[in-house]
């Protein structure tokens, strides 16, 4: 009897305990958040110039999404050494880098749930739409301040821009789609890996011996997740065709049903039905048409010109089999090569003092290595102790002489097989690019993933109808207007 | 009327206090002590989202910015979308196929093993184990036996019968098939189990009355087993409807939803609504169709409680 009460209490007091322990909990993750709301009173006073002595300055914290998922311990020590580096200047700056992949549905999922680092790259298709958006922060008075905003390609530089031209988003890398080619099954089929295909019938015909004589695809094509619109329209633009036309009054009409998308996808249809030339494999996305061409699974594919640092960092690719060459483009005078490539752009749930810690960061760790020496040889210096590729292809993010010079600062550390990357090199500066289509981008991708499929994956569909519909479908995106 | 009235409430009062007393002395405050954190958990993390995915049907809004109300019009988006009927055929189809196949599996594999002299346990054992593998692995494994080409598991089978090789998943035919093949796979054993533990309710003097009666083993599973397993059945029946108008993680994971959409299910359409575009712009669509599959399936369930009233399992 009396034991009961004694126990009815401890019972209540771990029902107790047990409350507020959840509360706790609850308190401790609601810290983060709370820390993040943007602090008003913080504003543009409080940025400041790069080399601020550390006395000035309160310390902040930013994350920033530098790291590929699965990336190799080389890389991440290289990462190490340049945030060791970037402490060395702004040592109120702590730096937490973390693993970032952009992927259509990743970056929706982080961004509606607020999970994005502080600073993070986006592909130059969703910078107009998250800038219309405000979902990402307007940086152009941080950037400016920096000095070389003007310097910039502004054929690049306009993917993060507003319609009055405001900074929000920072290019970093810029590309050419290439054409991607496996050099040891060329050898293996008896082609000559020096002289790569340059129009699109010698791609099918090298194809069809690579596929007959290795018994591994020809050439394969991105198909999910988007990839497989980017790559059709990779085609499209190649032969001279455009997904998008924009009047002079601004209005948007998609042009997806163009006889070059059917010309494309005829072209698919044939390698896949008529030459049986494509594998055996037709839902890959970026990362796994990446992983079976570093397994030496494909011959040839239409990729960025960027991808050897992917493929080396992930699937541990061989430098021996990795070759590249631009796209072959048709005779049509508005037939070019699709140029993408990449902003990096700053979280909005992030307080000045982050915002201007992030711009700091932004400059030191992307902008230094292309416009000044010191930085340049810093990055090539530290990637090359870890073994990390140095001198992969790209395209010019300030104007092409400074690309040029950044290339001779570094020319001791390249360490990628250039050689094996001059049919690229070599025609990619007098070829015409064009940018991708700049409305509702991603949406007309992933209309069109399905069409291609249907083309791969069914031998009688109806390219034309496909495309209507995906145009209709498309049409009505595009004069839907966004979420608020 | 006021001088009689008060001691009656002044003796309700007295039993309000007492009753309250004796509702603390019988643990009824430490029984709601006890409730409170299992309350707060489940109304942050259960009816919280369901609420707000309630209103978000009803906005207009990518999660950043203020949402703004739109009346009806995600529903009437979703509803005019092409893909909304491709979604809701194939799920149909998925649930068909599934009934043909996966419904009568278990059943047929529970009687064979329940009429097995030895190990009986060891086989119990071997059809649960593909429970206990996690669902993304025993996807990812299957995608691995589907892979197309000759390099793929299954074509190398059929390659050594000079047959083949086959587009398991990349054969708009062949894939929603495919993928009922690996979920059937992987969710039969605990249906194998619920069969077995019914079967064993079954009164074995029944058994041995329609020996006597010279009835054959199809007999006595047609007219003894089968009449004891009605609940089970049905029970089971309705709760595999339910599961297959929510499958996702096999066509999500195996197909992506291809080829060319025909294995994009309710839910994958759903997804791709809110996480297909990565501005986000969605969400609303994204909100109204699962509201619109909630009520499809909370009528399913009301139906299950209906007819379930009083039932016992093996009854």
């Amino acid at each position: 009897m009396t034991k009961k009460p004694l126990g009815r209490m401890s019972t209540l007091a771990l029902a107790a305990l047990a409350v507020v322990s959840v509360s706790a909990c609850s308190a401790a993750a609601a810290t983060p958040s709370a820390t993040a709301t943007p602090a008003p009173t913080q504003a543009a006073g409080s940025q400041a110039p790069a080399g601020t002595p550390a006395t000035t300055h309160k310390p902040v914290t930013i994350s920033v999404g530098v790291l590929r998922p699965g990336a190799t311990q080389e890389a991440v020590d290289a990462l190490n050494l340049q945030i060791t580096e970037f402490n060395a200047k702004y040592p109120w700056i702590t730096v937490e880098p973390q693993e970032y992949n952009w992927t259509a549905p990743t970056f929706t999922a982080q961004l509606a749930g607020g999970t994005l680092p502080t600073v993070f790259n986006i592909p130059f298709t969703d910078g107009k739409g998250l800038i219309a958006q405000h979902q990402i922060v307007n940086i152009d008075s941080r950037v400016r301040a920096l000095g070389y905003a003007d310097k910039f390609n502004p054929n690049v530089l306009v993917n993060g821009q507003d319609d009055k031209g405001a900074i929000w988003a920072v290019p970093i890398t810029a590309y050419g789609m290439s054409l991607t080619y496996n050099r040891t099954l060329f050898k293996q089929a008896g082609l000559d890996p020096d002289k790569p295909p340059t129009t699109w019938d010698e791609v099918r015909a090298d194809a069809k011996v690579i596929a007959d004589k290795t018994g591994v695809a020809g050439f394969a094509q991105m198909a999910t997740q988007n990839t497989g619109g980017w790559q059709l329209t990779t085609m499209t633009y190649a032969l001279g065709g455009r997904m998008e036309t924009v009047d002079k009054d601004g209005k948007v009409t998609a042009t997806i049903n163009n006889s070059y998308t059917k010309a494309a996808l005829q072209y698919l249809h044939d390698l896949r039905w008529t030459d049986n030339s494509m594998g055996g494999t037709f839902d890959y996305n970026w990362g796994t048409i990446n992983q079976d061409f570093a397994a030496g699974q494909i011959g040839m594919f239409t990729g960025g010109s960027d991808l050897y640092t992917a493929m080396v960092q992930n699937n541990s690719l061989k430098a021996d089999d990795y070759g590249i060459t631009v796209i072959p483009l048709a005779s049509d005078p508005n037939a070019g090569v699709l140029g993408g490539g990449n902003l990096v752009a700053v979280n909005v749930m992030t307080t000045e003092d982050q915002r201007d810690a992030a711009v700091d960061f932004i400059d030191f760790y992307y902008m230094n290595k292309l416009r000044t020496e010191a930085g340049a040889v810093e990055d090539a210096k530290a990637l090359k102790a870890n073994n990390q590729p140095v001198g992969v292809p790209a395209l010019p993010i300030f104007d092409k002489a400074t690309y040029d010079q950044s290339l001779v600062w570094i020319k001791d550390y390249i360490n990628v097989p250039t050689a094996q990357m001059t049919p690229f090199t070599s025609k990619i500066f007098s070829e015409p690019v064009v940018t991708e289509p700049r409305y509702n981008t991603q949406d007309l991708y992933a209309a069109l993933d399905p069409v291609v499929q249907a083309v791969l994956t069914n031998k009688n569909a109806d390219i034309t109808k496909l495309l209507d519909d995906a145009n209709t479908k498309v049409q009505k995106i595009i004069n839907t207007p966004p979420a608020s | 009327m006021t001088s009689r009235a008060e001691p009656v409430l002044a003796a309700s009062g007295e039993r309000k206090r007492r009753g309250l007393l004796t509702w603390v002395s019988r643990d009824g405050l430490s029984t709601f002590a006890f409730l409170l954190p299992l309350l707060f958990i489940f109304g942050l993390f259960s009816w919280f989202p369901i609420v707000r995915s309630i209103v978000m049907s009803f906005q207009s809004t990518n999660l950043v910015s203020a949402p703004t109300f739109v009346g009806l019009d995600n529903f009437a988006r979703v509803l005019g979308d092409p893909l909304f009927g491709t979604a809701v055929s194939n799920t149909i189809y998925f649930a068909i196929i599934a009934l043909v196949i996966g419904y009568p599996l278990p059943l047929v594999l529970a009687v064979l093993m329940s009429e097995a002299r030895r190990f009986k346990s060891v086989y119990s054992a071997l059809a649960y184990l593909p429970v206990v593998v996690p669902p993304v692995v025993a996807v990812l494994l299957w995608k691995f036996f589907y892979k197309g080409g000759t390099n793929g598991a299954f074509n190398q089978i059929l390659h050594t019968f000079g047959l083949g090789p086959l587009q398991w998943l990349g054969d708009a035919s062949l894939a929603m098939p495919a993928i009922v093949i690996e979920a059937t796979w992987a969710a039969f054993g605990g249906t194998v189990i619920i069969y077995l533990a019914a079967l064993l309710s079954v009164p074995p003097e029944l058994y041995d009355a329609a020996e006597v009666d010279g009835a054959s083993i199809w007999q006595k599973i047609r007219h003894v087993t089968l009449p004891h397993l009605r609940g089970v059945l049905f029970i089971t029946l309705i709760l595999q409807l339910i599961a297959t108008a929510q499958i996702f993680t096999e066509p999500f994971l195996l197909t992506e939803g291809g080829p060319a959409n025909s294995t994009t299910t309710v839910l994958l359409l759903i997804y791709n609504y809110a996480f297909g575009s990565s501005l986000g712009g969605h969400f609303g669509e994204a909100a109204a169709l699962s509201l619109m599959l909630a009520v499809f399936l909370g009528i399913f369930t009301g139906i299950y409680f209906w007819m379930t009233r009083g039932w016992s399992t093996s009854s």
